[in-house]
């Protein structure tokens, strides 16, 4: 809808007239800000401790995998270091049956739904109880019975997915919404437009999180954009929006709370713009000393969310230094016997190459993986992960690319 | 039984989807209270509401990004891209989303609800820009069907069994047949085969094979070859994706010969894909070389249309030559 006053006097707008201030609750002390509307979370100890357990399950998750990268134990990682307050806040502000649609930096909102470290080791060893068949790399997760929708490596193409989703929704009038999670980088893909109008205009309970770490890979957002974030788009599609404090727990969860109560009980979408950083590398693949400086990043280690969180918890007398120091030793723990487990299990089967192409494999498909297998059997020792489903004889261990007893995961 | 136009037809086939399943959805631009430029979807809005038929804003990708996230939560999304020559800026959604869907979450999450429709093909004075034929694109795609009918029956049956098939379809619409072909339709609920070709004709000595819209053009060209004694047998692939290669194989072990005609252009369209499957196949009966009777390997040009297309005096000639080879 188009409506417009007349004026005689020529005057052209710049995009200035709108700037949108910072929502923040907590001080990096912990301590609550002057004034600051205090969210539920504040008498709900179990809640907050799972949230921030999350958070932690999540950082060790991330630092221990990235080592095992290192180690070449692992294709590939990407940690959520520094945005975890970002992600398993709004996460938390939702109903566990909503729908999450992520980019890939989100495994947070994973752990606060109760996604195992076996889950995660799976996937990222690629075997064969990965949920995802050993076909995509590692951190592109996905969790039906959670509701976490698998990622996929192009970017942003889930944001207009997310509308549509949300629209079944609607339609199916169960009172949940979707959430899509995406970085300011991906913002500039031409879905990320059409998801927010389409949004708008039929009126769809969407959550459109946006995660504005500062950095695409080796982009700064300054060449990313020259308005003022992500935030002032929202005007542009007539959409409730607000920008939260990414590394301010309660900020964000609160703001992601109320985004909820507007797209489940109105219809309408939402956009949330956190503004974070990200702490470690793009991905096991990047190194960012090429592109930024340390003193930068030590910057934002001051303003590392779980810290902030802790001591909010350690004021309020639910979390100890001892409780803190026996988490992070039994999860640490956790993720090496986990990872091991996952190392040593076969691959999935060869047949798997064909299946979930079609509902059914097409006779074409069928013709082309038995004249593989044909292959195989020729020479089995050049395919050795295939051969093995051929072959059930040949044990796991003979075919696990990196035999991993040792403990050399630093932390 | 009534007599229908194609697009008559298609919107029969909404209809009885729509009352059927209240999870089929429609949209697309101008496919609300307008009823499509072409009115495939004329009345759907007045009888099913505007939450299952609806106008989208003008933007293609967001229309297909919309119908994969509505597809994975389970509905059954019947997407209309105006035209064919404008799916491109949904071939990300398309070729990278809808397709791997399945196969890239293990099966956890799928899009096989969905169906796009498109108005494909030339002959109506379209220029570049109205008269494309981009099935060979989504040919290379594994994870997608595609599929092009030929008459009203077919578009009926194939576009039902393409809305109720659990894997996502890709329906290409000839639309210079859309008003101009008419024919018998039951007024009942009947599908047709996806994946199956259909021999229309059976002769002996040449092996015709197309779909959509050309096959009109390969029945006039049909005529003039029998007229010169030639007996030709003639196949609608019906689906490009996947293609029903043993019926063209047995065709082709039989007659020895095969014309392969599309109008998109030659080189990368789906003949070659055919002819190079066909001469694996058959290479001990062939009696003379594949025929490719195709668009040139130009955009598609306004005012030269006539001697672009491959027309049935081009097809019956590469008949002759193939038969006198």
């Amino acid at each position: 809808m188009t409506t417009t006053e007349d004026v005689h006097a020529l005057a052209f707008m710049t995009g200035d007239e709108f700037h949108i201030p910072t929502y923040r609750l907590l001080r990096q002390d912990g301590s609550l800000f002057e004034g600051a509307d205090v969210p539920d979370l504040d008498q709900d100890q179990e809640k907050a401790l799972r949230l921030y357990r999350a958070m932690l399950v999540t950082r060790v998750l991330d630092e221990r995998m990235m080592a095992a990268q290192r180690q070449g134990r692992l294709s590939f990682y990407m940690q959520c270091t520094g945005e975890e307050a970002a992600v398993v806040g709004a996460t938390a502000a939702l109903d566990d049956a909503d729908m999450i649609m992520a980019q890939y930096r989100e495994q947070g909102a994973l752990v606060y739904r109760g996604f195992t470290y076996d889950e995660f080791m799976n996937q990222l060893f690629g075997n064969e109880l990965d949920y995802g068949k050993g076909r995509q790399m590692p951190i592109h997760y996905g969790s039906r019975k959670l509701h976490y929708m698998t990622i996929s490596s192009p970017l942003a193409t889930q944001i207009p997915q997310a509308t549509g989703y949300a629209y079944g929704q609607k339609l199916a009038g169960e009172g949940h919404c979707t959430i899509t999670f995406f970085g300011e980088g991906a913002a500039s893909e031409g879905d990320f437009h059409a998801a927010l109008n389409m949004a708008a205009v039929h009126e769809v309970p969407v959550i459109f999180f946006c995660r504005n770490n500062g950095y695409a890979i080796s982009t700064p957002a300054h060449e990313q954009f020259a308005a003022d974030g992500i935030a002032p788009r929202a005007f542009g599609y007539r959409m409730h929006v607000i920008r939260v404090d990414g590394n301010d727990v309660l900020a964000v969860y609160r703001a992601t709370q109320a985004a909820r109560t507007i797209a489940v009980e109105k219809n309408q979408p939402v956009l949330i713009e956190a503004m974070t950083y990200r702490l470690a590398a793009h991905s096991s693949s990047d190194d960012p000393s090429g592109y930024r400086s340390r003193k930068e990043e030590d910057a934002w280690r001051e303003k590392d969310p779980i810290l902030r969180m802790r001591r909010w918890l350690s004021g309020k007398g639910w979390w100890s230094d001892d409780e803190e120091k026996e988490l992070q030793e039994s999860l640490r723990r956790e993720v090496l016997e986990t990872m091991k487990r996952a190392e040593k299990r076969p691959p999935p089967p060869l047949d798997s190459l064909v299946t979930d192409v079609y509902a059914d494999v097409t006779p074409a498909l069928q013709r082309q993986l038995d004249a593989l297998k044909q292959h195989i059997r020729r020479y089995p020792d050049d395919y050795p992960k295939g051969a093995l489903s051929l072959d059930p004889g040949v044990r796991a261990e003979d075919v696990a690319d990196k035999p991993a007893d040792d403990d050399r995961g630093g932390a | 039984m009534p007599t229908m136009n194609m697009l008559q037809a298609i919107n029969n086939a909404l209809d009885i989807a729509m009352a059927e399943d209240e999870r089929v959805i429609c949209f697309g631009e101008d496919v609300g209270v307008f009823g499509g430029v072409f009115r495939a979807t004329s009345h759907l809005q007045e009888r099913y509401g505007k939450a299952r038929c609806f106008n989208t804003p003008l933007v293609e990708q967001g229309i297909i990004g919309f119908a994969n996230g509505l597809a994975a939560q389970g509905s059954v999304p019947v997407a209309e891209i105006q035209f064919a020559d404008y799916i491109f800026p949904a071939f990300d959604q398309i070729v990278n989303e809808t397709a791997k869907f399945r196969f890239r979450s293990g099966d956890l999450f799928n899009v096989g609800g969905l169906t796009i429709r498109t108005p494909y093909g030339g002959g109506i004075s379209g220029g570049l820009y109205h008269s494309q034929s981009p099935e060979a694109y989504f040919a290379h795609t594994p994870g997608l069907k595609v599929v092009v009918p030929r008459n009203p029956y077919q578009a009926k049956g194939l576009l039902l069994a393409s809305i109720r098939d659990p894997d996502p379809v890709l329906f290409f619409e000839p639309k210079r047949l859309y008003r101009a072909s008419t024919g018998e339709v039951p007024e009942d609920d009947y599908q047709l085969p996806i994946g199956e070709a259909e021999v229309i004709k059976e002769g002996s000595d040449i092996t015709l094979l197309g779909w959509g819209a050309q096959m009109e053009i390969i029945d006039r060209a049909v005529e003039l070859a029998e007229k010169a004694g030639i007996s030709c047998e003639v196949i609608d692939l019906r689906s490009i994706l996947p293609w029903d290669e043993d019926t063209v194989v047995e065709s082709v072990l039989k007659t020895g010969r095969l014309l392969i005609s599309h109008e998109a252009p030659r080189t990368g369209g789906f003949a070659g894909e055919i002819a190079a499957t066909i001469q694996e196949r058959c290479f001990l009966y062939l009696e003379s070389p594949i025929a490719r009777v195709t668009g040139l390997d130009t955009p598609f040009p306004l005012t030269l249309e006539k001697e672009y297309l491959p027309d049935h005096l081009k097809v019956y000639e590469a008949i002759r030559a193939s038969v006198e080879f």
